[in-house]
């Protein structure tokens, strides 16, 4: 008898899930289905637009929620990349699935019960550490961005906050501290850099400084749940501030040394022209911040604004947001939505009255350390115009049409 | 069964347990009372963690020296990690035309027209200009090696042999003029290879506050 009833649930389910391919934006009904109990169970079918929802019961408890059908907010892949749709999320938390992706030799596939993670080298005992011991240590939650290196797209109006930074996301991490495992392992007082090693098909390495060991978390957890495949299931180095890069992801070996290892990533990649010469083992994120409302490709009418959007800092807690609403020439502060969290993305607003006159709307974030988010004309002039794709973090102006177009204004610094 | 064992236990440690709470209870009222403001008291007591850490958790194991070998791939500019054997341009420039050339190219140099799926190795620029390559780039010869045993070539990853890799290491050394074509390239002959790039490096030594650098 058990067993009929959920062989026709089942049935019904595999039937909501087919017609909600298909359908889009349909809405769910209620159909009755007699179960062997003789009563009757209600599940969802979709029959399309629902006119009055008071007068429709709507579809029962499910085992996994889904977005509403009427939205879809969806991530920009590339070849080697995706980037998270900023303009279409509230606040800070990045939903775990619209989290950005970079990665060197496509999403490694680990078995959570094979995985494991060396610490050796310059230890005085070298170990081992299952999934599962990992999550028997003392455990360690924070809430930080995680962003790439190489957050910077420029060139053209009809750009979206995604198109130019969507390389940024921000979830709630959950781990053991670095610190916690090295005590196990007992680091020599000559040990100062670290390898750390992907198990990936690239087998990505970086060599990290002593100067990020302290708030390096191994993570296995992300907003709540493990972590996502692309995010490095089962586990990955998470330093908090730190370029995307060095947050190993899929990670499987920590080998203490006394001096980097000068690896590929470090070395011709996530280095850059600073006037004549190569700058390197550029770690921090400087502090930087987008408007993400308005923003193309949306559209405004004048009268009450609210400007919203993010800003945040790999050096510590951001301070102030400062607003232009008047392509530059004066700025006011942001309110910024508490609590402000060190290397975090912080949420700020800012209300203005637009007169439907044509301007440009920008901000700069500023941090604890007292660094102001530079232009890219600033950025220029202090490393020459040749420019890398690394570590650029320009004040962005949104140019706010009198017909309510807000398009990005794109600047050239050559 | 186990269930209802658990219960039983449950049951009859129940009055004891009340007594506890209730006697924990009477304690704590009047440790608040001699201390005042107990709200600020007990922030002020909160330590780092609920109890203090053991020396070890003894969580984990100690990893084999046949572990740690299987493993420790990761070659130094000082040439630590580099493996027996060797190789030499001509092999190297053999080896390039099967397994290389399809993503970077004729001599791994950019041919005008043709959008190639990996970088281009070789040129005869300086860093300011593209392609960024081995030759105006790439810091450290032993960079090479590693990066290339690791995940070269992109289709099959971690198929080269020591020998294959030192071969193309000579070879692209060689095509970007760093090496002789005679060079043979070993444990001891790499690290010593100075690359043309390895001057133009600095390190970011930045460290927040008002300057834009």
């Amino acid at each position: 008898m058990e067993e009929n009833k959920k062989t026709k649930l089942e049935n019904v389910t595999g039937r909501i899930s087919r017609r909600t391919l298909l359908g889009g934006a349909l809405a769910a009904a209620i159909i009755p289905v007699s179960s062997s109990f003789g009563k009757y169970i209600q599940a969802g079918v979709p029959v399309g637009p629902v006119n009055d929802p008071t007068k429709m019961i709507g579809p029962g408890p499910s085992v996994l929620g889904k977005r509403s059908p009427f939205e879809h907010p969806v991530r920009k892949p590339s070849d080697i990349s995706s980037r998270t749709p900023l303009q279409d999320l509230y606040s800070t938390i990045t939903p775990s699935d619209l989290h950005f992706e970079r990665h060197h030799a496509g999403v490694a596939s680990i078995d959570p019960g094979k995985y494991e993670l060396l610490i050796h080298g310059m230890v005085n005992r070298p170990m081992k550490f299952t999934l599962a011991d990992l999550k028997k240590f003392p455990s360690f939650t924070r809430i930080c961005f995680l962003e790439c290196a190489g957050n910077f797209r420029t060139g053209k109006e009809e750009m979206t906050p995604q198109d130019i930074l969507g390389l940024t996301s921000q979830s709630e991490w959950t781990g053991v501290m670095l610190s916690t495992l090295l005590r196990e392992v007992g680091v020599s007082d000559n040990g100062s850099w670290f390898l750390a090693e992907g198990s990936d098909a690239s087998l990505m390495t970086r060599s990290i400084p002593r100067k990020g060991w302290d708030e390096a978390i191994i993570a296995y957890g992300q907003n709540g749940e493990a972590l996502r495949p692309e995010q490095g299931y089962p586990a990955r180095l998470l330093i908090p501030g730190w370029e995307g890069n060095t947050n190993v992801k899929w990670i499987r070996r920590i080998e203490i040394s006394d001096q980097p290892f000068m690896t590929r990533e470090e070395t011709s990649k996530y280095t850059y022209p600073v006037k004549d010469k190569i700058r390197m083992f550029s770690f921090e994120l400087d502090a930087r911040s987008i408007i993400t409302f308005p923003s193309f490709p949306q559209k405004v009418e004048r009268g009450w604004i609210e400007i919203r959007g993010i800003a945040w800092s790999g050096r510590g807690k951001i301070i102030t947001v400062e607003v232009s609403t008047d392509a530059g020439k004066t700025w006011a502060p942001a309110q910024l939505q508490q609590p402000v969290l060190a290397k975090a993305h912080t949420w700020f607003r800012y209300l203005w009255q637009w007169n439907g006159d044509g301007t440009e709307i920008l901000s700069r974030a500023v941090d604890e350390t007292g660094y102001t988010q530079p232009t890219l004309k600033q950025l220029a002039e202090a490393r020459g115009t040749d420019l890398g794709g690394y570590h650029m973090n320009p004040v962005t102006a949104w140019q706010v049409r009198s017909d309510g177009n807000v398009l990005f204004k794109p600047e050239n610094w050559k | 069964m186990l269930n209802s064992i658990e219960m039983k236990k449950t049951m009859s440690g129940a009055p004891v347990r009340f007594i506890m709470v209730i006697i924990c209870g009477m304690m704590a009222i009047t440790l608040m009372a001699l201390q005042g403001n107990s709200v600020v008291n007990r922030r002020q007591r909160a330590m780092p963690d609920t109890n203090k850490w053991p020396a070890t958790f003894g969580f984990g194991r100690t990893a084999t020296a046949a572990e740690i070998s299987l493993w420790d791939i990761a070659i130094r500019p000082d040439g630590k990690g580099l493996p027996p054997g060797e190789g030499d341009v001509a092999q190297g420039k053999a080896i390039y035309a099967i397994k290389c050339v399809a993503c970077h190219g004729e001599n791994g140099r950019e041919t005008p027209g043709i959008k190639l799926a990996g970088p281009a190795l070789v040129s005869d620029t300086s860093f300011k200009s593209k392609p960024k390559t081995i030759g105006n780039y790439w810091p450290y010869a032993t960079t090479l090696f590693d990066y290339m045993r690791r995940t070269m070539p992109y289709n099959l990853p971690g198929s080269l042999t020591n020998d294959e890799v030192f071969s193309l290491t000579a070879f692209l050394l060689s095509a970007n003029q760093i090496i002789k074509p005679d060079a043979i390239l070993n444990a001891q002959t790499l690290p010593r290879v100075i690359m043309p790039a390895k001057k133009l490096f600095v390190i970011d030594d930045r460290k927040g506050g008002a300057e834009v650098k």
